[in-house]
């Protein structure tokens, strides 16, 4: 979800980067030695995620999956998601320079609140609870959000309060997709390889 | 070096064109201050002036003039129906009515405003930020003081880009072999989740081989960045031409 330049006042879009310059300084201080491959390579998984286009009705919608990369990153959640929106911006004209602060907090945070919010459930001794946790933490990153955009856009005009509506409804399918698909990869990477939600924690496994 | 990321794909022979032979700092605070002034002003004649140097700058940069202005135009969903919603939400005289529905010039005007400003800018970046490699994008910032350990991340990230893409292709052509094809269903999502589940596993443990061998080769956290930055004199052409552009905007936005 990409706001473009232009269209949030001032305050919202200088708000929005002194946050996001906040969350980038506390998520880049654990990246030390040991993680910087892991989160480089998993940052650009979560952008190559993005990619993804999944069938939604008669169209289909990009994967956003934030809500996977907060479980798996951690507050690194914050850094390597501005490096992605800051490579769409540059290479793919997706988003905005300005709005970018605004943008990575709409997208980061979220994933940070749901990573601290279900980390305990996904390490449930039976997958398929924890797997119903992936499915909480894959919408409900979505729904906060959408969330986070409406707010940006109400706190820049009273014009926007119709758009900032319809944004939050018409994200509901994409919300419900999102916890589907979220749910699956983590009750895959459960059975297969669970030191990945550990990867980025004080010792690597 | 990235196909994912290449818009600006060139052959060896060709020479660089002199935008490209600017150094790539003078690039990205241009880039940064072309966004702040066109977000700053308003006015028609300032707007239209900006776009038209955005649309300079591209064929300055000579990128393929299509696909730019493609991507440039290209914009989430939901932007483009506030867009379209604009008029009918901001109050004012009522330019036309449809389906019974008053439209207004106010926000006819302030939706062009943000759509003329969001796609100059866009174009204005990909032009002089997006035309270089991508790294060489990361070497420029840690030249401007961004913190090295982020760049470091934006370095690796760009690297494996590709790497990983391939990956996600490889495992897509698998599925493909064995009959699969995306609809609404449940299967679909199931699918599409254990496809990036197993693109994280995979990835965690490419990145562990990554350490291993980086270590035997010295790695102490530090990447150093081999690079010859210099501003040149014709940095200091382009920056005076630049900020004579911004200048002649800002003035066009004040002026009756």
């Amino acid at each position: 979800m990409h706001i473009v330049d232009g269209a949030l006042s001032s305050a919202v879009v200088i708000g929005g980067a002194v946050l996001t310059v906040g969350g980038l300084a506390l998520g880049v201080r654990s990246l030390t030695l040991e993680k910087l491959p892991a989160a480089g390579i998993l940052s650009a998984t979560f952008f190559v995620a993005s990619l993804i286009h999944v069938p939604i009705g008669p169209s289909s919608v990009h994967l956003i999956m934030n809500g996977l990369a907060g479980l798996v990153l951690g507050w690194s959640a914050f850094p390597a998601l501005f490096v992605g929106l800051l490579l769409q911006a540059v290479f793919f004209g997706f988003g905005g320079l300005t709005v970018l602060g605004v943008n990575t907090l709409n997208i980061a945070l979220p994933a940070v609140l749901i990573g601290l919010v279900c980390q305990q459930g996904i390490r449930h001794a039976n997958p398929r609870i924890a797997a119903l946790w992936g499915a909480l933490a894959g919408s409900g990153a979505i729904a906060l959000t959408t969330l986070c955009v409406a707010v940006a856009l109400l706190l820049s005009g009273q014009e926007f309060i119709p758009a900032a509506k319809l944004v939050f409804l018409s994200h509901i399918p994409i919300m419900v997709i999102e916890g589907l698909v979220c749910a699956a990869a983590v009750y895959l990477i459960r059975r297969v390889n669970p030191t990945v939600f550990a990867s980025l924690e004080g010792h690597p496994a | 070096m990235s196909s994912l990321l290449g818009l600006a794909q060139r052959g060896e022979a060709e020479p660089l064109p002199v935008l490209c032979r600017l150094d790539p700092r003078t690039r990205i605070i241009a880039a940064c201050a072309f966004a702040v002034a066109m977000v700053a002003v308003h006015d028609f004649r300032a707007l239209g002036l900006g776009m038209v140097a955005a649309l300079l700058t591209m064929a300055a940069a000579r990128l393929p003039v299509m696909a730019t202005l493609k991507r440039m135009v290209m914009m989430d969903g939901f932007i483009i129906f506030m867009l379209l919603m604009l008029p009918f939400t901001v109050p004012g005289p009522v330019a036309f009515t449809l389906w019974g529905w008053p439209a207004s010039w106010a926000g006819l005007q302030q939706a062009a405003v943000i759509a003329l400003k969001a796609n100059a800018v866009v174009l204005a970046l990909m032009a002089l930020v997006g035309s270089q490699e991508p790294s060489t994008l990361g070497h420029a910032l840690a030249r401007l003081k961004v913190p090295v350990r982020l760049v470091h991340l934006l370095l690796f990230t760009v690297r494996y880009l590709d790497v990983i893409h391939q990956e996600y292709g490889r495992l897509r052509v698998a599925m493909k072999m064995r009959g699969f094809r995306p609809r609404n269903t449940l299967h679909t999502y199931r699918s599409m989740g254990y496809l990036i589940g197993m693109l994280l596993v995979r990835a965690l443990e490419r990145s562990e081989r990554i350490l291993k061998a980086m270590k035997c080769r010295g790695f102490t956290g530090q990447l150093p960045l081999l690079d010859d930055l210099r501003y040149r004199p014709r940095d200091g052409w382009f920056a005076a031409l630049w900020l004579g552009l911004l200048l002649l905007v800002l003035a066009l936005n004040w002026s009756p």
